[in-house]
């Protein structure tokens, strides 16, 4: 008679005891929903931040949209400021996408030399030693940018030698590291069967590199190149050494220019916040952001064909 | 007249190990030669050096000769690029290139000469044909060789192996990973194609060995134990480790 008294519940509760290793389990989980929670929400404290203060220009201080994407004229201090983003942002992408010519061939031919050609010195001490270059402060390429590809091209090219194209370069080595990494991951988890057949039709090591294993792993490798363009799309410190930091649409890869990065560095500490010029640096910061999604987004797009 | 195919005093070593052990045995001519053996005795290794495919493991060495035509071709001077368009090769698992159908099997021939459309169509049309795939696959030539299934898929690499005409085949366990059905598929293929090539497979399947096979080689531990008609050797073999192994007592 008393065994009807218990509720479903209780019985469940006798059934399965809450022994310790149950207990492990919901800590375990708990703890670590706690992490993700704080992790969605730095990420979208952020999101909020930049995106209200860099909104702000446009919507408090009326700034037209026209002038900041489009003007080419940067002069926030003057009486009647001017805030035209334009040199910046071409500054941006001309020195990611030359860094990325720069650095892409390279980088996969590196791989390829590392997977391909002598593997187990390859996987051995060539890949360690190219993550380690990922490892080194972008200051000190930076530094090793200013004292010497700027004077290797003020001697041997020409101009000032800082510019467009020391920026493109030192960025190029930046980024050279996460290009062959990616590149020689994805070339190592190619299947030896493909290689092997193509071998097997009498296709030498030439033919199969080209024709089989590059194609194969083409989606890994424009992976690679968009994480490297990621990286150089943000840097700010090192293409700052070398760049000049003058604020015009260069027309020559020898001549002075300015990244929005390194506008928000060198302008950051100089302005009050919440003036318009502080939230003219935001808008840049939130276009920075901006772009930054668009590389995730297709560096997913490529994952998903890679699946395929 | 077939030419004659055959191996004089092989031996394998993969650095100080000798894996394959002074094996000459000849190929017949139209006809399937089994190699069978417990695992680790050496037959895919022996498989892999006819056409030299042992030459892309580094450290491996090959004393002895491979004769084809008169030709050694373990000599260096041999051109590997063009030996192994003669003695194809297909694997024991599918490895179709990331490719449509079509150009897997066209990948082949591109590279001898043949640039012209028609005729690589007619050489993809044949080769499908003969490794039995053609009506299952004609409609979707364009289509990306990885959705097919494992053992379409394996009958896609036999077809690719066709493709650049080659007068040996080298069959690696072509079936261990395919399902009853795909096997049977396979195995009727391996009875067809011996009337045009010469065909060596290896298998641990003593019963596919029976059914495909004319002539049986017995591996173990790199020495080649017992060689002979496929009948003879399954009913009346002359060594008592032949025996054991093929009556399942070990291996």
């Amino acid at each position: 008679m008393e065994q009807s008294n218990t509720t479903p519940r209780e019985a469940r509760r006798r059934a399965w005891p809450m022994e310790k290793h149950r207990v492990e389990d919901w800590i375990g989980r708990i703890y670590t929903s706690i992490c993700v929670v704080f992790l969605i929400a730095v990420i979208i404290s952020i999101v909020y931040f930049v995106t209200s203060k860099g909104v702000a220009t446009f919507a408090v201080n009326g700034v037209s949209l026209k002038e900041f994407f489009l003007g080419t004229n940067w002069n926030p201090q003057a009486d009647t400021p001017s805030f035209g983003a334009l040199p910046f942002i071409t500054g941006s992408f001309m020195v990611t996408l030359l860094a990325a010519l720069i650095a892409s061939p390279l980088s996969i031919s590196a791989a390829l030399f590392m997977t391909e050609i002598v593997p187990s010195f390859g996987k051995r001490i060539l890949q360690p030693a190219i993550e380690l270059l990922s490892g080194i402060p972008s200051v000190v390429y930076g530094f090793i940018g200013l004292s010497v590809i700027v004077p290797f091209l003020r001697e041997h090219v020409g101009g000032q030698g800082i510019g467009i194209g020391a920026g493109a370069l030192v960025l190029s080595i930046m980024i050279l590291p996460t290009i062959t990494s990616v590149a020689a991951d994805a070339l190592a988890s190619l299947p030896r069967g493909l290689r092997e057949a193509s071998y097997a039709l009498g296709a030498t090591r030439w033919q199969t590199i080209y024709r089989v294993v590059l194609p194969t792993v083409m989606p890994a490798l424009l992976t690679g190149i968009v994480l490297g363009m990621a990286r150089a799309f943000g840097e700010a410190l090192a293409v700052q050494m070398v760049i000049g930091n003058s604020p015009h649409i260069p027309t020559s890869l020898l001549e002075s220019a300015s990244t929005l990065t390194s506008v928000i560095t060198l302008g950051m500490g100089n302005t009050a916040m919440g003036s318009i010029q502080n939230n003219a640096l935001w808008s840049m910061a939130l276009v920075l952001m901006l772009m930054t999604f668009v590389f995730v987004l297709i560096i997913r797009l490529l994952e998903r064909r890679n699946r395929l | 007249m077939a030419l004659p195919f055959s191996t004089e005093d092989l031996s394998i070593y993969y650095g100080e190990y000798q894996a394959v052990k002074n094996i000459s045995m000849s190929f017949p001519a139209q006809s399937v030669t089994a190699l069978i053996g417990p695992s680790g005795c050496g037959k895919s290794t022996f498989l892999r050096s006819l056409n030299r495919m042992n030459d892309e493991i580094a450290g491996s060495r090959t004393t002895g000769h491979i004769w084809m035509d008169g030709i050694d071709l373990t000599a260096s001077s041999t051109d590997v690029i063009k030996l192994r368009q003669r003695i194809g090769m297909v694997w024991q698992r599918p490895n179709p290139f990331f490719k449509s159908i079509y150009e897997n099997i066209a990948f082949g021939p591109r590279y001898y000469g043949t640039k012209n459309r028609k005729q690589l169509d007619e050489i993809v049309e044949s080769s499908l044909r003969k490794a039995a795939l053609w009506d299952e696959v004609k409609d979707r030539l364009k289509e990306s060789a990885l959705s097919l299934s494992g053992g379409q898929q394996q009958r896609l690499c036999i077809a690719r192996a066709l493709s650049v005409t080659p007068q040996i085949l080298l069959l690696d366990e072509p079936a261990s990973a395919l399902d009853p059905v795909s096997t049977g598929k396979v195995e009727e293929l391996i009875s067809e194609l011996k009337d045009e090539l010469r065909i060596v497979i290896v298998t641990h399947n003593m019963q596919q060995a029976a059914r495909v096979s004319n002539y049986t080689a017995y591996f173990y531990l790199g020495k080649l134990m017992e060689h002979g008609e496929t009948d003879t050797i399954f009913t009346n073999p002359t060594q008592q480790s032949t025996q054991d192994y093929i009556m399942g007592r070990f291996g």
